[in-house]
């Protein structure tokens, strides 16, 4: 008697919660698809991320969805701690039940979490780490690390675009001969490196030295000061997690050394204002900007981003709009947001966005899942700081300005 | 060629190191007169920095205001993120009659310590966490000893001892000054002799809070800082008044130079990367060999 009395609410509880789950698992109520964010909300270069998706949604939905099912984004901010992406991506999965993940800008935070994609067979897709060990672990281990796609460039494309632009601009237009490599200590820089060390003196680059610092440098006199003795033509960058302190010290020595390379916080466009203006005549690798018109939805895009959020949309910002845009085109082949004919269907994405033609490298590539590069897909650009814009310089067709170099920088001057 | 090479670093040394230094001594000795006065350790010390960087920042970049201004706003956002940290956590704390004399001093720092995460994830919300720098005074580059220094590290090198100049003034030549002094050694003597302790508290808040917002808008200048730099901020300024000796603020002076000299060579000569590791290690050889510090009396 006592007993039955204390079974029959648990019993009922249990049942309730058993119909609640099997309600709320997609499959049975799904009538949206829904995508889970997990970005650095509170970064210049992850703000970007929620909002460009939020605004592919809502024109997708404002077409009439996919399949008559609405898109929903539902964000996460992760503070740029991996615990927190995945105790977020933990919450999207099982409580949240999204559909497919599109996660931050940070080489270690997408490493981090892309086990658990595997783990809780949910598609991730990041829009701007670099890291190349993140699709080299894909190679490793197809069957359960087949859910992460990778958004963005690898660091080895990113070298081999920021050479190829070096090779037209500096030793072509100014005849430079020798380089610094100068990079943050970081996952994403490591791969970046190696191709560096590579693809510059094939570009005709002479490479003097390799200076790694801790991203928590503050003061880069010394480090300045060292390249200067060793007199290179240019610095060629590594540089994200720090940007500003760096670009002002640079001004403020008038470091008489140009500096080109990847420098993911000058992408911003709030880079000037951070650096009060140090920033002009800094070179960086890019695959998009505000005024180039990479493809023909670059522009309207950029418009649309400018007109909602009142600013210009950092680098993931782009490829954050392209990934909810093909995601859309992928379940719609699929038929349905289930996670393995997601995986199949994503592999065959063929879809002009804003940064370039998307597809992926496939199975049994030594990097699956990465974004193909080159004049046929992705070929990224070489933009500078002039007068406050961001000019785009390379490759000619969408350059719209010739280089140009604040006083104290001296060009051609050194050897 | 080679002798060249090396005096040249060795001048380099010299002239980097002197501005680094300076700074670290300015912004070490509001944090050691604090604790001095009144064995209040202030663990939101670089929180209250970083508001006067991005309040100088903001000035300039919203409000387009003149580098002058920018830097009057910037000390003045300092000054008052102090006060209202005395009033708001510090006071409050110390005058309670709820908690236990002996156990205020935990209290304390727990309290300034939520205080500076409250500020750094306000700051990272409005702002962003990406780094700030405040446009600079001084412009241009001039060569010191054949070494090519920016104007600005000039700058923030006078700026910092007339700072601390005035402030050895303050203590040692003015009858408040000697008070305050007075209540660094024995607070309970001070009393006897009629002076409002709470008063004492009040005035070196005030002259604390214009240190922070000085040095905060040099620093902005000179190096720049995010919200991240919150928590280096405070650790740099307790290591170095850890090595001086807790309250001693001409050994937090000696400490600033020993620690920003001992980075600045370890960037140098050594590498970038492991620059603030030797003054780290020194730290742990002086907690063993000297706890005291170099100057504590405690």
């Amino acid at each position: 008697m006592r007993e039955s009395k204390t079974r029959a609410p648990i019993f009922a509880g249990l049942l309730a919660s058993a119909a609640f789950i099997a309600l709320s698992a997609p499959g049975y109520a799904e009538d949206t698809f829904k995508i889970g964010v997990i970005a650095e909300v509170q970064a210049v270069a992850g703000s970007s991320i929620p909002q460009a998706a939020q605004l592919a949604a809502d024109e997708i939905n404002a077409a009439g969805g996919v399949n008559g099912k609405k898109i929903e984004i539902v964000t996460y901010d992760n503070h740029s701690s991996a615990a927190e992406s995945v105790r977020a991506f933990q919450r999207a999965v099982n409580e949240d039940h999204v559909n497919a993940v599109i996660a931050s800008y940070i080489s270690e935070v997408v490493l981090a979490l892309e086990p658990w994609a595997g783990r809780l067979k949910t598609v991730m897709i990041t829009p701007g780490a670099a890291s190349d060990v993140i699709t080299q672990n894909i190679a490793k281990d197809y069957d359960n690390l087949k859910y992460t796609f990778h958004g963005y460039l690898t660091s080895t494309s990113l070298a081999d675009s920021t050479c190829a632009a070096a090779k037209d601009l500096l030793v072509g237009q100014l005849h430079m001969k020798s380089a610094v490599v100068m990079s943050e200590d970081a996952a994403w820089t490591t791969p970046l490196d190696t191709e560096y060390l590579k693809c510059l003196p094939n570009a005709g680059l002479n490479i003097l030295d390799h200076i790694r610092f801790s991203p928590d440098t503050t003061d880069f006199t010394p480090i300045f000061n060292k390249i200067e003795g060793e007199k290179p033509d240019v610095m060629i960058t590594g540089i994200s997690h720090v940007g500003v302190q760096p670009t002002v010290q640079w001004k403020q020595q008038e470091v008489p050394i140009p500096m080109l390379g990847i420098s993911s916080q000058a992408t911003n466009s709030s880079f000037w204002n951070d650096t009060n203006g140090a920033t002009e005549g800094v070179l960086y690798q890019a695959v998009s900007g505000p005024d180039v018109a990479v493809t023909p939805k670059t522009l309207p895009f950029v418009k649309a981003f400018k007109a909602k959020f009142g600013n210009f949309p950092s680098y993931c910002g782009y490829t954050s709009y392209d990934e909810v845009y093909y995601l859309a085109d992928a379940f719609k082949r699929a038929g349905s947001g289930d996670s393995d004919k997601l995986v199949t269907a994503l592999e065959a994405t063929d879809y002009v966005g804003t940064i370039g033609r998307i597809q992926f490298k496939a199975k049994g590539d030594p990097n699956p899942h990465a974004l193909k590069v080159g004049p046929d897909t992705i070929t990224g650009l070489m933009l500078q700081w002039q007068d406050g814009k961001q000019t785009n310089l390379w490759p000619a067709k969408v350059a719209n300005g010739k280089l140009k170099f604040p006083k104290f920088i001296k060009v051609g001057a050194a050897n | 060629m080679g002798t060249c090479r090396v005096s040249v670093v060795f001048w380099q040394i010299l002239v980097d190191g002197f501005a680094v230094s300076s700074l670290y001594a300015l912004g070490a000795m509001g944090f050691a007169l604090i604790f001095g006065v009144s064995g209040v350790l202030n663990l939101s010390h670089g929180a209250l920095m970083v508001v006067a960087v991005v309040a100088a920042w903001a000035a300039g970049n919203d409000l387009h205001d003149d580098p002058y201004t920018g830097a009057l706003i910037g000390i003045g956002a300092g000054f008052v993120a102090t006060m209202i940290t005395y009033f708001v956590i510090v006071g409050p704390l110390q005058r309670t009659q709820k908690i236990r004399e002996e156990e205020k001093e935990i209290f304390i720092l727990t309290g300034t310590l939520l205080w500076g995460i409250m500020i750094q994830e306000f700051i990272a919300y409005l702002y962003t966490n990406n780094a700030k720098t405040v446009a600079p005074i001084v412009n241009g580059v001039m060569s010191i000893v054949g070494v090519r220094t920016p104007k600005n590290e000039l700058f923030t090198a006078i700026v910092c001892w007339l700072v601390i100049g005035g402030l050895w003034l303050l203590v040692n030549r003015t009858r408040a000054g000697k008070a305050v002094l007075a209540a660094s050694m024995n607070p309970r003597g001070v009393t006897l002799l009629g002076i409002e302790l709470s008063r004492i508290y009040i005035a070196i808040w005030a002259i604390y809070g214009l240190l922070v917002g000085v040095a905060g808008v040099l620093l902005g200048m000179f190096l720049g800082v995010s919200s991240y730099s919150v928590g280096p901020l405070t650790a740099s300024a307790f290591s170095i008044v850890v090595l001086g000796g807790l309250g001693s603020v001409s050994g937090a002076l000696i400490a600033a130079y020993v620690v920003g000299y001992l980075e600045t060579i370890t960037a140098y000569l050594i590498s970038p990367a492991y620059r603030t590791i030797p003054a780290l290690l020194l730290l742990i050889v002086v907690m063993y060999l000297r706890p005291r510090g170099f100057l504590g009396r405690r």
